[in-house]
């Protein structure tokens, strides 16, 4: 189970490179996306995928799975959560200062 | 008793939301953060102190009462805690100026708040003894970061901070793989749990690959060799006092988690590791320094001499003696300030000729004397001249590598230390020498000397600095003690 995931992370880390590496800015947001759900699919596993009750101590099974992993990955989402926020109104806002989405028109000359 | 250890981020936090409420009265504002930040510089000088003296010179809190390796420690050792006290003078010091600078608008869309969150995330990353806690402060750190680097909206600023942005959310998503891969292996997430157990580990090669990982992400965040590409436009656009926090502060905690992870978790392999710290500080010296020689601009030429700087604060890492660590956190404590006075003159200039490019400026030194001389002093102290500040940590950093048998490296920092000297003379002759140009002058003498005022204390610590060398290097010897023993610090948090 684990090979599969990882085999799936790396699809995802992939395609986030690739959107990251684009020039249009709504792309690069989406892949900053991915990456972090790269990311974070990568601390559960990471954790182990061992079978057991979800971790609730109501459920008194024989085991549970780890909770930790899934404590950091909601920290991580609530951040990653706000700074996509953040940054798609600050794309927002280059787009309506410069007029266009194409990284190679913002690439900033020496003489402004 | 070892409460006191959550006041440097929790006062400012505290504060950072209060403020939010008085957005719109500037003056009101302003009383509470400048009480806040002297309240916080006085505390975190006892704070200081009381580390010193303390039997284990470390105290440490854990947080809730759970024992070490499963809730959250903070850790105030001699380092975190020296840096914790660097961090609120300068942020104290940025704070005044920032009175004198900041454009009531800007006051007025919580640029307090964002200020205090920054500090908040600095001292918090300073203080950490848990891996994901110090990614949590990282990113609050960040957060205010992006903020404050886009606060006022210009085109400029807008399309450089989403380079910015897009740059740190990379890093910091590499940072949670990291911690990922960490946690696999290991099964611990706290800093001296983490140090005791990879030492026990047979797995070299893994360690090695999670070692490169962390280097990425705060080679990143502290702007090293091939990933400092995002620093120079990027801190062009904010205001000086935005750009001097930045410069004293962000690049610094990015380079504190290097000092703390490679000598406390990574010290197992330093040939493989630490070389390469070595390599990168080299080039991260020479290409920093070839930046602020290819620019005119006295805003530009500050910010690439950040990153040539950061090359000298990382080489006694690579150097790995306690001497080399010793004279590395002398180097950052030094850096800080002169840093912080270099961004403050800078700006003072461009306010007062209007323009920040050298060319266009001359004989600023007849009119201004005050101005030229606390420039030329922190400029002779940032590129190393005996009395002041930048010789000692320069010199005992050199002195160390020779000792160590590493040469290049040495060749390599007396050449950037020349270019250095180079590129700050370029500055002094072309703005504080010279025929007058027929600039006119925003700005009085009396506005000038009244501007200056927060950059004065800056110029006496770097001179204390360099005068009482002797104590000072008593204090970070010790702390590179602490650092080369990570036993010690293993023995302290678990017990």
């Amino acid at each position: 189970m684990e090979i599969l995931i990882a085999l799936l992370i790396g699809v995802l880390f992939s395609v986030a490179t690739y959107l990251l590496l684009t020039k249009s800015l709504l792309r690069i947001v989406l892949g900053t996306v991915l990456l972090s759900h790269g990311a974070h699919l990568l601390i559960l596993t990471m954790g182990g995928l061992s079978q057991g009750a979800a971790p609730l101590l109501g459920q008194e099974a024989g085991s549970y799975t780890d909770p930790l992993p899934q404590a950091l990955i909601l920290t991580a989402i609530v951040i990653s959560f706000g700074m996509t926020a953040l940054l798609l109104v600050l794309t927002y806002r280059t787009y309506k200062a410069h007029q266009t989405d194409d990284l190679d028109q913002l690439r900033g000359r020496l003489d402004e | 008793m070892s409460n006191l250890l959550v006041v440097p981020f929790l006062l400012p936090m505290v504060v950072g939301a209060v403020l939010i409420f008085f957005a719109k009265h500037h003056r009101l504002q302003r009383i509470i953060a400048g009480l806040t930040g002297i309240a916080l510089f006085v505390f975190s000088i006892y704070l200081t102190y009381r580390v010193y003296q303390s039997p284990e010179q470390m105290i440490h809190l854990e947080v809730g009462d759970w024992s070490a390796p499963f809730g959250i420690v903070l850790v105030g050792d001699m380092l975190s805690i020296l840096m914790v006290l660097m961090a609120s003078f300068v942020g104290l010091v940025c704070l005044f100026y920032g009175f004198k600078t900041i454009h009531i608008e800007r006051e007025r869309y919580y640029f307090y708040s964002f200020f205090f969150f920054l500090l908040t995330g600095v001292n918090g990353a300073f203080l950490t003894g848990d891996l994901f806690n110090l990614f949590v402060f990282f990113e609050v750190t960040l957060i205010s970061s992006y903020v404050l680097i886009s606060h006022g909206g210009k085109k400029f600023q807008l399309r450089e901070s989403f380079k910015y942005v897009v740059m740190n959310m990379v890093a910091s998503a590499f940072f949670l793989v990291a911690v990922a891969y960490l946690y696999a292996i290991t099964g611990t997430l706290n800093m001296a749990d983490l140090g005791d157990r990879v030492a026990m580990l047979d797995q070299q090669g893994i360690i090695n690959v999670i070692a490169i990982i962390f280097l990425f992400v705060f080679g990143a965040k502290g702007a090293l060799f091939p990933l400092y590409y995002w620093l120079p436009k990027s801190y062009y656009g904010p205001p000086a006092v935005i750009t001097a926090l930045f410069g004293a502060l962000l690049t610094k905690v990015g380079l504190y988690s290097l000092i703390r992870t490679f000598t406390l978790i990574f010290n197992q392999n330093p040939a493989f590791t630490h070389t390469i710290i070595l390599v990168l500080a080299g080039a991260t010296m020479i290409f920093g320094v070839l930046g602020a020689l290819s620019k005119f601009d006295i805003k530009s030429i500050i910010i690439y001499q950040i990153i040539s700087q950061v090359g000298f604060m990382i080489m006694g890492l690579g150097v790995f003696s306690a001497d080399a660590i010793a004279g590395s956190i002398y180097y950052i404590t030094h850096d800080m300030v002169v840093k912080v006075a270099l961004f403050f003159i800078a700006g003072i200039i461009i306010q007062l000729t209007g323009t920040a490019d050298i060319r266009k400026m001359g004989g600023l030194l007849k009119k201004y004397p005050l101005l030229g001389w606390s420039f030329f002093i922190a400029a002779m102290s940032l590129v190393g001249i005996p009395p002041l500040s930048g010789f000692f940590g320069k010199f005992s950093l050199i002195v160390s590598s020779v000792g160590e048998g590493q040469y290049v490296i040495v060749g390599v920092a007396l050449v950037v230390s020349l270019l250095n000297l180079f590129s700050m003379l370029r500055i002094f002759m072309n703005v504080f020498w010279g025929e007058e140009t027929d600039i006119t002058f925003a700005l009085s003498n009396k506005q000038v000397n009244g501007l200056l005022r927060t950059v004065i204390p800056l110029i006496a610590v770097t001179i204390a600095l360099g005068l009482g060398a002797e104590p000072a290097f008593q204090y970070v010897s010790a702390a590179a003690d602490q650092l080369m023993n990570p036993t010690h610090y293993i023995d302290v948090i678990l017990p």
